[in-house]
C-alpha cells in the first residue's frame, strides 16, 4: 500500500488517483512514456481487489476497458502518441454508447514513432477530434504531480456521470517529472473531487430513456437483472439499432447536449495574476510550470503578466477566454507542438485581443527565460 | 407460429432479422439459443458479444446481455467483461471476417490465456455486410467482388488455428447439421476455458451467386452430402477426404495450467485483495 506522502512521478500518481477513484480494472499494451501506468496498474490492482490484464494490442486495451466498464467496474486505459491513434475507433464507441472510461494518453513528440521519450502536446486536437463523426469528449490535462492524482479521481467522476469517455491528457514532462505528493484518502478528498459512481435506476424502465431535462442514460450493468443491447450504430432508447433519421438525430443531438448543457460541471481552469494584466499566457499541462514561473519573474519587472491555464481542455472554457481577451492586449499561447491549440483560441478571441504564439517541437521544453523573452517581444508589438 | 425456444430466447419485437432469404445465419443464431437452454443457464447472467457484419447482427435479436461492439474487437470487449465478472457466461458470435481477418490478433491472443469465453464463428465464406468481398475462408480459387479473376490467398483453417493458439475446445458444425451443431456449442460452453465453434454457414446472394453455388437448397445439400465425422474422417485417406468437410469435436483437453480467470483470482488472494 502507498503511503499517504510519497515521492512520485506523474504516471505513479495516476495510477494512485485512479485506485482512490475506484478504478478496479486496467487493460493496456506497454508504450514509452505511459508504460509506468500499466505496471503500477498491474502492482497495484490485484492488491484491492482489481484486474490487470496486459492485451495483445492497444485496440485490444480499451476494448476490454470498455467490457469491463459494462458490466459496472470502473476501468482505465492509458497510452501515448501511437497507440492514441489506435485507440480512436473505440473512443467513439463508447462515446455512442455512453460507456464510462477513462483514457490516458501521456503525449510525447511527434507523428508516427517520432521522439518516443519526449515531451510534447502534439495530440491535443487528436484528444478532440481523434475519432471519426460528431461526437462528445471531455479531455483534462494536469500540470504537476498533486494535479495528476486528483485530476485522475475527476475524470473517472465525469466518466461515471456523463457516461462518455474522459481523456486525461498528460504530457511526458508531467508523466515522468518526480515531485513529493500527498496521496488524500478517499473520505478526506476536497468537495470538487469527492467520489461519483453511475447512477443505475433506469429512467422508465428503458436503458437508453434520459429523465425530462437530463442528458445522460441510466443502463445498468449487464449481470444485474436488465437484458438490453448496447450498439455503436444509432440505436433508440432500448438499444436497438435504427435506421430512423429522427432518432438518430434525437440521440446525436443528445450526446453532444450532455456535454454543452453541463458546462459549469465539466469546466475547470486556473488563473493567475489577471486581474489587472495586459498580457494574459494561456497554456496547459506540462508548459504551466514554466508560465507560472515567467508570470512570477514578469511581476517582479513589472510587466503586467498573468496566466489563464484550462485545466478542462475539452470542452474548451470559451466564455471565461472570451472575457479575459477583452481586457487584456494580448493573449500569448504557450505550447508544446507547432501550434494547435492557438487556432481554437484565435476562434474564441476573434480579434478582441491580439494572439500571439510561443511553441516548440523539437522534443525539448519550453523555459521561463524563453517565454519572458516573447512576452516582452509581443508587449512592444501590443503598443 | 414462432417455436417455445423463439419465443423465450429472442427478442420477438425485433424480429424479423436483416439477413437474406437462405442465408444460413438463421439457424446457426438458434442453434446458439438451443445450446445456452440446454446448459439451463440464467438468461440474466448470460452475455453475448459480437464484433461487425451479418453474424454480428445475431446479438441484437437475442434476449439476454447483448453488445454489439466494433468490427474485430468482440472477443477483446469479451476479455473485459469476463475479468471483471467471471460469473458471467460470455459468449461470441462472429464472422470469418471479423474474427480471422481484422480480429485475429485478439483470437489467438483469447485462445492463448484459455479464458472461460465460447466463441461461435457463423462463417459465410465472404463479406457479406460490405457485399461480397472476399474473406480469409474464401476458397482459393473462388470470387468474390475484389478477388474478379479468382482469389489468390490461401484460406485459414479457423479451428486449426484457435487450437495451435491455445484453445482448449474446437469444433466445427455447419448450418445443415443443427443437432450436431447444438451438442458442439453446448459443449463448448461447458469448457471451462477458450471454445471455437466454426458454425460453416450458406451465402446464397454472394457466395453464392459469385461462385454458380446454385440455390440454397443446392447449397444445403451440399453441406449434407460432404461434410464428414471427424471420427469417420480420421479412417479415411486423403484422396477420399479431398472436397469434404470435416465437422465434430476437434479437440477437447482442459489446460493443464488452468483457466485464465481462476489464475488472476489466485494472484489476488495471495495477496490478500479479495478481503
Amino acid at each position: 500500500m502507498a503511503d499517504r506522502f510519497a515521492l512520485l512521478q506523474g504516471n505513479e500518481a495516476c495510477v494512485e488517483g485512479a485506485i482512490t477513484a475506484g478504478m478496479r480494472f486496467y487493460s493496456g499494451y506497454p508504450i514509452t512514456p505511459s508504460t509506468e501506468i500499466a505496471e503500477g496498474s498491474a502492482v497495484r490492482l490485484p492488491q484491492v481487489g482489481g484486474k490487470f490484464v496486459q492485451m495483445e494490442d492497444e485496440i485490444g486495451g480499451i476494448a476490454a476497458a470498455i467490457g469491463a466498464s459494462v458490466v459496472g467496474v470502473k476501468s482505465m486505459t492509458a497510452t501515448s502518441g501511437p497507440g492514441f491513434s489506435l485507440k480512436q475507433e473505440n473512443i467513439g464507441y463508447a462515446a455512442i454508447a455512453e460507456i464510462p472510461v477513462v483514457v490516458v494518453d501521456v503525449q510525447r513528440s511527434g507523428p508516427s514513432t517520432g521522439l518516443p521519450t519526449s515531451p510534447s502536446q502534439g495530440d491535443v486536437m487528436q484528444a478532440r477530434w481523434g475519432t471519426h463523426g460528431d461526437h462528445p469528449v471531455i479531455a483534462i490535462s494536469p500540470c504537476s504531480v498533486q494535479d495528476t492524482y486528483y485530476q485522475t479521481i475527476r475524470c473517472f467522476n465525469l466518466a461515471e456521470k456523463y457516461r462518455t469517455p474522459v481523456i486525461l491528457l498528460m504530457d511526458e514532462i508531467v508523466g515522468h517529472m518526480r515531485e513529493g505528493i500527498e496521496l488524500v484518502p478517499e473520505e478526506e478528498l476536497p468537495e470538487e473531487f469527492k467520489i461519483v459512481n453511475r447512477d443505475n435506476n433506469m429512467v422508465d424502465g428503458k436503458p437508453y430513456a434520459c429523465a425530462k431535462g437530463e442528458y445522460v442514460p441510466h443502463q445498468p450493468p449487464f449481470g444485474t437483472g436488465t437484458r438490453y443491447n448496447i450498439t455503436g450504430l444509432y440505436s433508440n432508447e432500448y438499444g436497438f439499432p435504427t435506421n430512423d433519421n429522427d432518432i438518430a438525430n434525437a440521440k446525436a443531438t443528445r450526446l453532444m447536449e450532455k456535454i454543452e448543457k453541463n458546462l459549469d460541471d465539466i469546466l475547470d481552469y486556473e488563473e493567475e495574476n489577471l486581474d489587472d494584466a495586459t498580457v494574459a499566457i494561456v497554456c496547459y499541462g506540462g508548459t504551466t510550470r514554466a508560465v507560472m514561473e515567467a508570470v512570477a519573474q514578469l511581476r517582479n519587472q513589472g510587466v503586467k503578466a498573468g496566466m489563464f491555464r484550462p485545466v478542462t481542455v475539452w470542452p474548451f472554457p470559451e466564455q471565461r477566454l472570451k472575457e479575459i481577451a477583452k481586457k487584456v492586449k494580448t493573449v500569448l499561447v504557450v505550447e508544446h507542438n507547432y501550434g494547435q491549440l492557438v487556432e481554437e483560441v484565435e476562434k474564441v478571441v476573434k480579434g478582441a485581443a491580439k494572439v500571439e504564439f510561443l511553441g516548440k517541437w523539437d522534443g525539448t521544453t519550453i523555459t521561463p527565460a524563453q517565454i519572458i523573452n516573447k512576452v516582452k517581444e509581443v508587449s512592444k508589438n501590443a503598443k | 407460429m414462432p417455436s417455445k425456444l423463439v419465443e423465450k430466447t429472442f427478442r420477438m419485437e425485433n424480429l424479423p432479422h436483416i439477413w437474406c432469404p437462405g442465408c444460413g445465419h438463421g439457424i446457426l443464431m438458434r442453434d446458439v439459443a438451443q445450446a445456452i437452454e440446454n446448459c439451463n443457464l440464467d438468461p440474466e447472467k448470460v452475455v453475448i458479444v459480437s464484433g461487425i457484419g451479418c453474424s454480428s447482427r445475431a446479438a441484437g435479436y437475442m434476449n439476454f446481455n447483448t453488445l454489439h461492439t466494433a468490427h474485430g474487437r468482440a472477443i477483446a470487449f469479451a476479455t473485459g467483461i469476463k475479468m471483471a465478472n467471471p460469473e458471467l457466461t460470455v459468449i461470441v458470435i462472429t464472422g470469418d471476417g471479423d474474427c480471422t481477418a481484422i480480429g485475429g490478433n485478439h483470437l489467438i491472443h483469447a485462445c492463448r490465456r484459455n479464458i472461460d469465453i465460447t466463441v461461435v464463428v457463423f462463417n459465410n465464406n465472404i463479406y457479406g455486410m460490405t457485399g461480397g468481398q472476399y474473406s480469409p475462408t474464401t476458397p482459393t480459387g473462388e470470387k468474390g467482388t475484389t478477388a474478379p479473376y479468382g482469389n489468390i490467398d490461401n484460406v485459414f483453417d479457423i479451428t486449426g488455428l484457435a487450437q495451435a493458439a491455445g484453445a482448449t475446445y474446437t469444433a466445427r458444425g455447419t448450418a445443415y447439421h443443427a443437432t450436431q451443431t447444438i451438442k458442439l456449442i453446448e459443449n463448448g460452453i461447458k469448457n471451462k476455458g477458450f471454445s471455437l465453434i466454426e458454425g460453416v454457414s450458406v451465402c446464397p446472394t454472394y457466395y453464392g451467386r459469385k461462385n454458380k453455388k446454385g440455390s440454397v437448397v443446392k447449397m444445403m445439400n451440399w453441406q449434407k452430402d460432404n461434410a464428414i465425422d471427424v471420427k469417420k474422417a480420421a479412417n479415411m485417406d486423403e484422396k477420399e477426404l479431398k472436397g469434404k468437410l470435416i465437422i465434430g469435436e476437434f479437440y477437447n483437453n482442459p489446460s493443464t495450467t488452468g483457466e485464465y480467470t481462476e489464475r488472476y483470482d489466485e494472484i489476488i488472494k495471495k495477496l490478500g485483495g479479495d478481503k
